[in-house]
């Protein structure tokens, strides 16, 4: 088996990526909700002190100060946690930012179950499927710290809100270094011809990681990787699905509204196929070691590896 | 107010701007038989000491970089805005019969991305003095000198993230941003209590101005009916002094007309033939009444 290389935590990208992009570019800017210690936004605020905007603990103003300072032409990138960036200020986002489209990048970190041990309050697990239902809001989610650099370089081009889930700890690199991300764009990670698997984010590490255990059980697994859930590349989740004609999808999020929903309405109109979606299924979350986690809510690689089988098995 | 105060120039067109502003109000809402109405009115002297007085923008220019900006946070008088805007020329006093209309620029609450001149969406209470103090921030950090103006309900005050924005910008010494509250007393429907149809006001007397004040604010307490003191109050906060201004402007709600005056039923209600005379009446128009097609089709009055 082979094994991937550690990728450096997406959190620091954050810091260092948005500082390096501030370097030449004078628009840019950090919103920090206090939490810039954990996002390493501090990175950025040693490089760049008066373009760092320490907002404290107060969401809902920062992201309506966010969308302030979009209309002078500033391009302000959002520092705090996932659970703290889409939920109790969701009605600014959605009023301030989705609807007028807003040039404002929500790049919180410590998405998913990986998040320190913190539990149900800062775990949350329907980012995805409540930032897709925005207007105008591209929704992204490198899958290592080679794609989180590339993402947060494109979003700082890009007019136009912009979601990007990262993560707080170093997962296997995914990417070498002449990848190259395209919003709208899925890659093909790994050939194979019995079911097609499609992730997105960290878990797309951990779904390899699931193809090369199958693999030596004589299971052929087709991998997708999904970083931009929204706008999606419907034409790559179609062919995908041809490859095998059989789906799962995996994600570190619930299953209702997440990728796999995403997935499945596209085949449901495009290319009826038979979709499985392994992620949480609708259950509350607990603190605990990321390894723990991950293994309880079936997202390891081992656990991932097996639910296929068994899906595969019902036939 | 002394003889001569009255007697100024500028200080009269405000006022008949106001008084017109009122009129296009009461006349916007009978056509489309929806909208509000109590807050409209009570803004209605603020909203013309900003047009036609304070404000640095250029209606032939609606984008103009360096304008000074206006965000409506109770974005639910969204048509005393539009019809500030429309007598500055903005666009035409016809559009505002489109208000609140299918595919009308004048939507129910105010949406930038249908009218240009709007300088941010609003309608969710609590919001614009967040994006006003991004705005003021953000001209800081861009190094133009741009005003930011933010008007807030006192009803609006009870939402939090007013006060996450008021404990943020005097930390940024915004003193480039001005937020005015329409401190009408009432809101659309408030607490059993002692004013003149059983409810209670949002804040007792004074509290507002010792809550931003203690927020670390510049705080100044006008009426906001009289025109001599708006503008005497706009002078001040421009003189800034490292510390954003409020101005807590004591108003009635449904101001000028007569039977929606300190009435809180009249925050939103379809007004009937007769009130309609009788509003118009009240605010110096000539008596609908007496023509019938006026009444029927507000656009024929002018």
């Amino acid at each position: 088996m082979t094994t991937m290389t550690m990728g450096r935590p997406q959190r620091e990208v954050f810091g260092e990526t948005v500082a390096a992009l501030a370097n030449d570019d004078p628009r840019v800017v950090v919103v920090d909700g206090d939490v810039g210690s954990s996002t390493r936004a501090d990175i950025f605020e040693k490089a760049h002190p008066d373009r760092y905007l320490q907002m404290g603990i107060a969401e809902q103003n920062m992201l309506g100060v966010a969308a302030g300072l979009a209309t002078m032409g500033l391009v302000p990138f959002i520092s705090t946690f996932v659970a703290f960036a889409v939920v109790r200020p969701l009605d600014q986002v959605r009023v301030l930012i989705a609807q007028p489209s807003a040039n404002v990048k929500i790049t919180p970190s410590y998405g998913g179950l990986s998040t320190g041990q913190t539990g149900m309050s800062h775990i949350i697990v329907d980012d995805i499927a409540i930032m897709r239902s925005l207007p105008n809001m591209a929704v992204v989610l490198p899958a290592d710290d080679t794609e989180a650099d590339e993402v947060l370089r494109w979003a700082a081009a890009h007019v136009g809100p912009v979601y990007v889930r990262l993560g707080r700890d170093a997962t296997p690199r995914v990417f070498g270094p002449d990848h190259a991300f395209r919003l709208g764009r899925a890659e093909v990670v790994r050939e194979g011809s019995d079911v097609t698997l499609i992730s997105t984010g960290g878990q797309t590490a951990r779904t390899l990681e699931a193809a090369e255990l199958l693999a030596a059980q004589g299971i052929s697994a087709h991998v997708l990787h999904v970083a931009t859930v929204k706008p999606l590349d419907i034409d790559a989740i179609v062919a995908a699905a041809g490859r095998t004609g059989r789906v799962i999808t995996v994600e570190e999020g619930t299953v209702i509204g997440g990728l796999g929903g995403a997935v499945a309405e596209a085949l449901g109109e495009h290319r009826p196929t038979r979709v499985h979606r392994i992620g949480l299924q609708d259950v509350d979350v607990q603190s605990g070691p990321n390894d723990a986690l991950l293994d309880i809510y079936g997202l390891s690689g081992a656990r991932v590896a097996e639910q296929v089988r068994r899906i595969l098995a019902q036939g | 107010m002394s003889a001569s105060v009255a007697a100024d120039p500028h200080l009269d067109h405000l006022r008949e701007m106001a008084r017109r502003i009122r009129v296009e109000v009461i006349r916007s809402v009978y056509h489309a038989k929806a909208g509000h109405l109590g807050g409209p009115l009570s803004a209605a002297d603020l909203l013309a000491a900003l047009y036609f007085h304070e404000l640095r923008v250029r209606p032939e220019e609606p984008r103009w970089e360096d304008r000074d900006r206006f965000i409506l946070s109770k974005g639910h008088s969204s048509i005393g805005l539009y019809a500030a805007m429309a007598l500055r020329g903005f666009f035409t006093l016809e559009e505002l019969l489109t208000f609140d209309g299918a595919n009308s620029r004048l939507q129910g609450h105010p949406d930038m991305t249908r009218l240009p001149g709007l300088d941010m969406s609003t309608g969710s209470l609590g919001m614009g003095i967040s994006a006003g103090m991004g705005m003021a921030l953000g001209a800081r950090l861009t190094g133009r000198d741009v005003r930011v103006f933010v008007m807030l309900g006192d009803g609006e005050c009870q939402e939090g993230e007013v006060w996450e924005a008021a404990m943020a910008a005097p930390r940024y010494r915004l003193d480039n941003l001005v937020v005015i509250v329409d401190h009408n007393r009432l809101q659309q429907y408030g607490w059993p209590g002692d004013g003149p149809d059983g409810r209670m006001a949002p804040q007792a007397p004074g509290e507002l101005v010792a809550k931003w004040h203690a927020f670390g604010w510049r705080v100044l307490h006008i009426d906001g009916h009289d025109m001599a003191s708006i503008l005497d109050a706009f002078e001040q906060a421009a003189a800034g002094d490292g510390r954003p201004a409020v101005i807590i402007a004591d108003t009635v709600k449904g101001k000028g007309v007569s039977f929606m005056e300190g009435r809180y039923f009249w925050h939103t209600r379809a007004i009937k033939p007769e009130e309609y005379a009788q509003a118009m009446r009240d605010l110096g128009e000539p008596d609908p009444a007496a023509d019938p097609q006026a009444a029927v089709a507000p656009e024929a009055v002018r």
